[in-house]
């Protein structure tokens, strides 16, 4: 599994199985134009707590991705072996309620200036200590 | 004795230390006393040097043989590097560096010199014997200064002691040392007298755990006058100077130095390091400085920095924006984006110690977290004085127990903190999960107290202290997820991660909670929840009460109904933490709830506080016995479902009416149709509730049969004034069982409302879906 957020570029990534690093930059680009899709489509409601996208699969493997955008447009994503079954939408939800949190400690940090590739090393250890969990 | 292999370095250097302890010239046995003396210069903790010695079997044989001596230098430096002293390290350890002897004076420094520079690792270690000539030093002070800083990789230790002692060290790598001596000059100062060796760079190594191992331990030196004089001679090198100066003074160089991007040295002489028994401890002086500079930012003392103006100041000390960042974040105690007056020093205090060349730490240290700061949203705190409390009251040890070690390590001061609010705060009240900062408060705790109806007050016996039953999870996860957020994040999400999901939700909530609300005073309670649905309480007293009460729940409620585009995580919180309140009913008997409906929300706080006043209420009037009393709070905290019951039968026999929930009340209507709804309020359900609880206290499942028959056997002991002692123990152990009990029927409950959480968010994932095509 393999999480990143971006706002439409990529402000961190982080990978558990660290090949194929580059694989998951094109997911993860390609499911933003899903997210933008859901976005859109959305109208009214503001802030779409997850979403769930399981179209994503190639012949080779299989893996799903998982979306999350907060009202300021900030997406996250996640990129979860299908194989890892284990995974439930709650844990999901749950896994980006943490990412989102600790988005926004590193948002009230002031010398972090939005935009910037987030290099907290707090935030570092939240995201790994997650996917040890996961994986 | 274990086989030592040793390099050249060592060999020349264990061989010059051992002549120098062979006093008596036999080139066999080194002298004790000058062996002893060697270690002590080593800077080691007692017990460790006790260690050294049976292992490298001196005591064993009464006397330092060569092989001896050289075993046990080598465990010096096993030990000064921080590892552990075990016989396979000796040979094991590779690039170990060479123990360091502080002090003591100086030895051939060229002939150390020369080892020292060929281990370019290690600083040198000095034969601490022999005193330094001050010239040389200064000399390599000089020009090592500068190699010294670039040097400086991780944890230059504080040397706690007197700073002197680095002069003394010749070798061009004692300016490391030097460096970090220089670094409490005042402090050297006082610390002249370094009396005992005093394990200083022990927990200071331990405590920069990202420290290599070669480390370089500074020993503080053991006569202060020839430290002095060639402190004094540093001094003068420094521009700042005045390494005697008091830290005030050198505090102004600090500024200046600041500005100054090099400013090694004069920031070092400027760290004070008077009596470090922790590293990262800020002196008087330093405090006073900090204290100083925060009131030129913001002149209240009590208010906040906000985050661009500590921008702008920590920009001006040069130090990268990651490393400000990392500061920021460990300082930023409860991640509102503004520093208090604790929070400013410890960043302060951070940052001055980055420059000095120590590495930041991972987590915020001990000694400069935030204090009990006074704050009015730190309902966290009531959460912590209800877990003491029971704990206290009714020996109920698994709520607080848990808690603790769930908490991050990192947080000892606030673990340090509980214990006094176990004593300090009377409270039972169970304030809804909403901690904003971390850092109890004392004051806190007693606005809470206040809130609680007056009489409370008068009485603070049991029934106060017995803390609402329903809630004991709830304040179990409360005290976690308080923990969690009161952690540095990454403590927070794995001692969170430890519980099940929905504290996590809590947590997460109040995170939430404390980033948005920021420093406002309103964090103590919620915004006031949406009109509840139950009309306004009976009672006037209870209003209050009802209205902090309430705003748990109602915020929770809120949380659902008016946030939904709030903060993702409150939503689930408010779920969470309904179901959580729901689950002590669901203990009841009830089948497992998914609906959580709002009215049932506030029920079990307000219930679990008005059943314990109630019962207080009616032990009050009755003029019954404390021990009565407290049969009914034991009775209170521990059945959480049966607490509706016994407090009722109290009420009920006392005839007591007092109430407070105005929640109990639609509830009590619907106690017969909704399942869900706690007990209502206990004079209503006096009549039926109580008849109502008991048959389905004992419908139900096990769990609820267990409950049913602690129940039962409860009114048989409040009764009996006369038994007294006997009939309060009796049931203490009764309520005990029936605690570990419901303990385990709250994990099941929880579980059960993980599933239903997730049933409900593939719900609305599946309504989110069908959304769009509405549109089309």
């Amino acid at each position: 599994p393999r999480v990143c957020a971006a706002a439409n570029y990529p402000l961190y990534i982080r990978s558990i199985p660290t090949e194929n690093e580059l694989k998951f930059h094109y997911t993860v680009h390609t499911s933003l134009d899903v997210v933008d899709e859901k976005i859109s489509a959305m109208g009214k409601a503001l802030v779409d707590q997850r979403e769930l996208y399981l179209g994503l699969l190639y012949p080779t493997e299989d893996y799903k991705v998982y979306g999350y955008v907060t009202n300021s447009k900030v997406k996250f994503v996640m990129v979860v072996d299908s194989s890892n079954t284990a995974l439930r939408d709650n844990e999901i939800r749950s896994m980006f309620r943490k990412l989102h949190n600790s988005y926004t400690d590193i948002m009230c940090n002031p010398f972090y200036n939005p935009g910037d590739r987030i290099h907290s090393r707090a935030f570092d250890n939240m995201v790994n200590s997650m996917m040890m969990q996961v994986c | 004795m274990e086989g030592l292999t040793l390099s050249e370095a060592e060999q020349r250097y264990y061989c010059d230390l051992f002549s120098y302890c062979d006093t008596e010239s036999t080139k066999k046995v080194a002298s004790n006393g000058r062996v002893l003396e060697l270690f002590r210069a080593a800077q080691l903790p007692n017990d460790v040097v006790m260690q050294i010695m049976e292992l490298c079997g001196a005591t064993r044989l009464g006397y330092f043989g060569r092989s001896q001596f050289y075993i046990a230098l080598k465990l010096v430096a096993v030990a000064q590097s921080g590892l552990p002293l075990r016989v396979e390290s000796l040979n094991t350890v590779k690039d170990l560096p060479l123990p360091r002897f502080v002090v003591s004076k100086n030895e051939q420094e060229s002939r150390h010199t020369a080892l020292y520079s060929s281990d370019a690792d290690n600083p040198a270690s000095y034969s601490g014997v022999i005193p330094p000539p001050p010239g040389r030093i200064q000399v390599k002070k000089g020009s090592v200064s500068h190699d010294a800083v670039q040097q400086r990789t991780s944890t230059d230790q504080q040397e706690s002691t007197s700073p002197v002692v680095s002069p003394q060290q010749s070798p061009p790598t004692s300016p490391h040392t030097w460096r970090k001596h220089s670094r409490h000059p005042s402090g050297g100062n006082n610390e002249r007298p370094l009396a005992g060796p005093g394990p200083f760079w022990a927990p200071f190594s331990e405590a920069q755990p990202g420290s290599s191992t070669s480390s370089d331990p500074i020993w503080s030196g053991h006569s202060p006058p020839p430290h002095q004089e060639n402190w004094v001679s540093f001094a003068d090198t420094p521009p700042t100077s005045a390494l005697l100066a008091m830290h005030p003074a050198s505090v102004q160089d600090q500024t200046t130095v600041r500005t100054v991007a090099s400013a090694t040295t004069t920031n070092e002489i400027r760290r004070q390091s008077s009596s470090y028994d922790d590293p990262w401890k800020i002196t008087d002086e330093q405090r006073q400085y900090y204290v100083n500079q925060f009131k030129t930012i913001q002149p209240d003392l009590n208010g906040f920095i906000p985050g661009s103006a500590a921008k702008e100041f920590f920009t001006k000390s040069k130090l990268p924006i990651l490393e400000l960042s990392h500061i920021w974040e460990l300082s930023d105690f409860d991640k509102d984006g503004a520093l208090t007056l604790d929070e400013f020093c410890a960043a302060f205090h951070l940052v001055v110690a980055r420059k000095n060349g120590y590495d930041l730490p991972e987590k915020l240290p001990e000694s400069l977290m935030p204090k009990l700061i006074d704050l009015e949203d730190s309902t966290v705190i009531s959460f912590i004085s209800e877990v003491g409390e029971q704990t206290g009251e009714v020996g109920y040890s698994s709520s607080p127990a848990e808690a603790p070690p769930s908490k991050s390590p990192s947080m000892p001061s606030l673990n340090q903190t509980w214990p006094e609010l176990n004593q300090s705060s009377e409270d039972t009240a169970i304030v809804h999960p909403v901690p904003i900062r971390m850092t109890p408060s004392k004051i806190h705790m007693q606005e809470m107290e206040l809130k609680r109806t007056g009489s409370d007050h008068t009485n603070p016996t049991s029934p106060l202290l017995v803390k609402p039953p329903d809630l004991p999870e709830e304040n179990k996860m409360s005290s976690s997820v308080k923990f969690t957020s009161g952690n540095t994040v990454t403590d927070g999400y794995s001692s969170s991660d430890s519980y099940t999901s929905d504290p996590e939700q809590i947590g997460s909530s109040v995170t939430r909670q404390r980033s948005h609300s920021g420093t406002s005073p309103d964090n103590t309670a919620p915004p006031p929840p949406p009109p509840r649905p139950h009309p306004s309480h009976s009672r006037s007293s209870s209003l209050d009460m009802n209205r902090s009460f309430s705003v748990t729940p109602g915020q929770q409620q809120a949380g659902v109904v008016a946030y939904p585009p709030a903060v993702p995580p409150r939503p689930q919180p408010s779920q969470g933490a309904g179901p959580h309140v729901h689950r002590p009913v669901d203990a009841e008997g009830l089948i497992a709830h998914t609906s959580t409906s709002p009215q049932q929300i506030p029920e079990q706080p307000n219930f679990a506080d008005f059943s314990q006043f109630e019962v207080f209420a009616a032990s009050a009037v009755n003029k019954e016995e404390e021990d009565e009393i407290e049969t009914h709070s034991e009775v209170l905290q521990v059945e959480k479902p049966s607490d509706s019951a016994s407090s009722l039968r109290v009420a009920k026999a006392d005839g007591r009416v007092e109430e407070k929930a105005s929640a109990n009340v639609p509830t009590s209507a619907g106690k017969g149709t909704t399942p869900l709804a706690p007990p209502p309020k206990p004079i209503r359900r006096r009549l039926k509730s109580e008849d109502e609880l008991r048959p389905e206290a004992e419908e139900h499942t096990q769990k609820t049969g267990v409950i049913a028959a602690v129940l039962a056997s409860q009114p048989s002991i409040p009764r009996s004034v006369g038994k007294d002692k006997k009939a309060i123990q009796a049931s203490i152990r009764r309520n005990k069982e029936t605690n570990t009990v419901l303990a385990r029927l709250n994990s099941e409950l929880q579980q059960q409302l993980k599933d239903v959480l997730e049933e409900r968010i593939s719900l609305e994932v599946q309504l989110e879906q069908l959304r769009p095509f509405s549109h089309l």
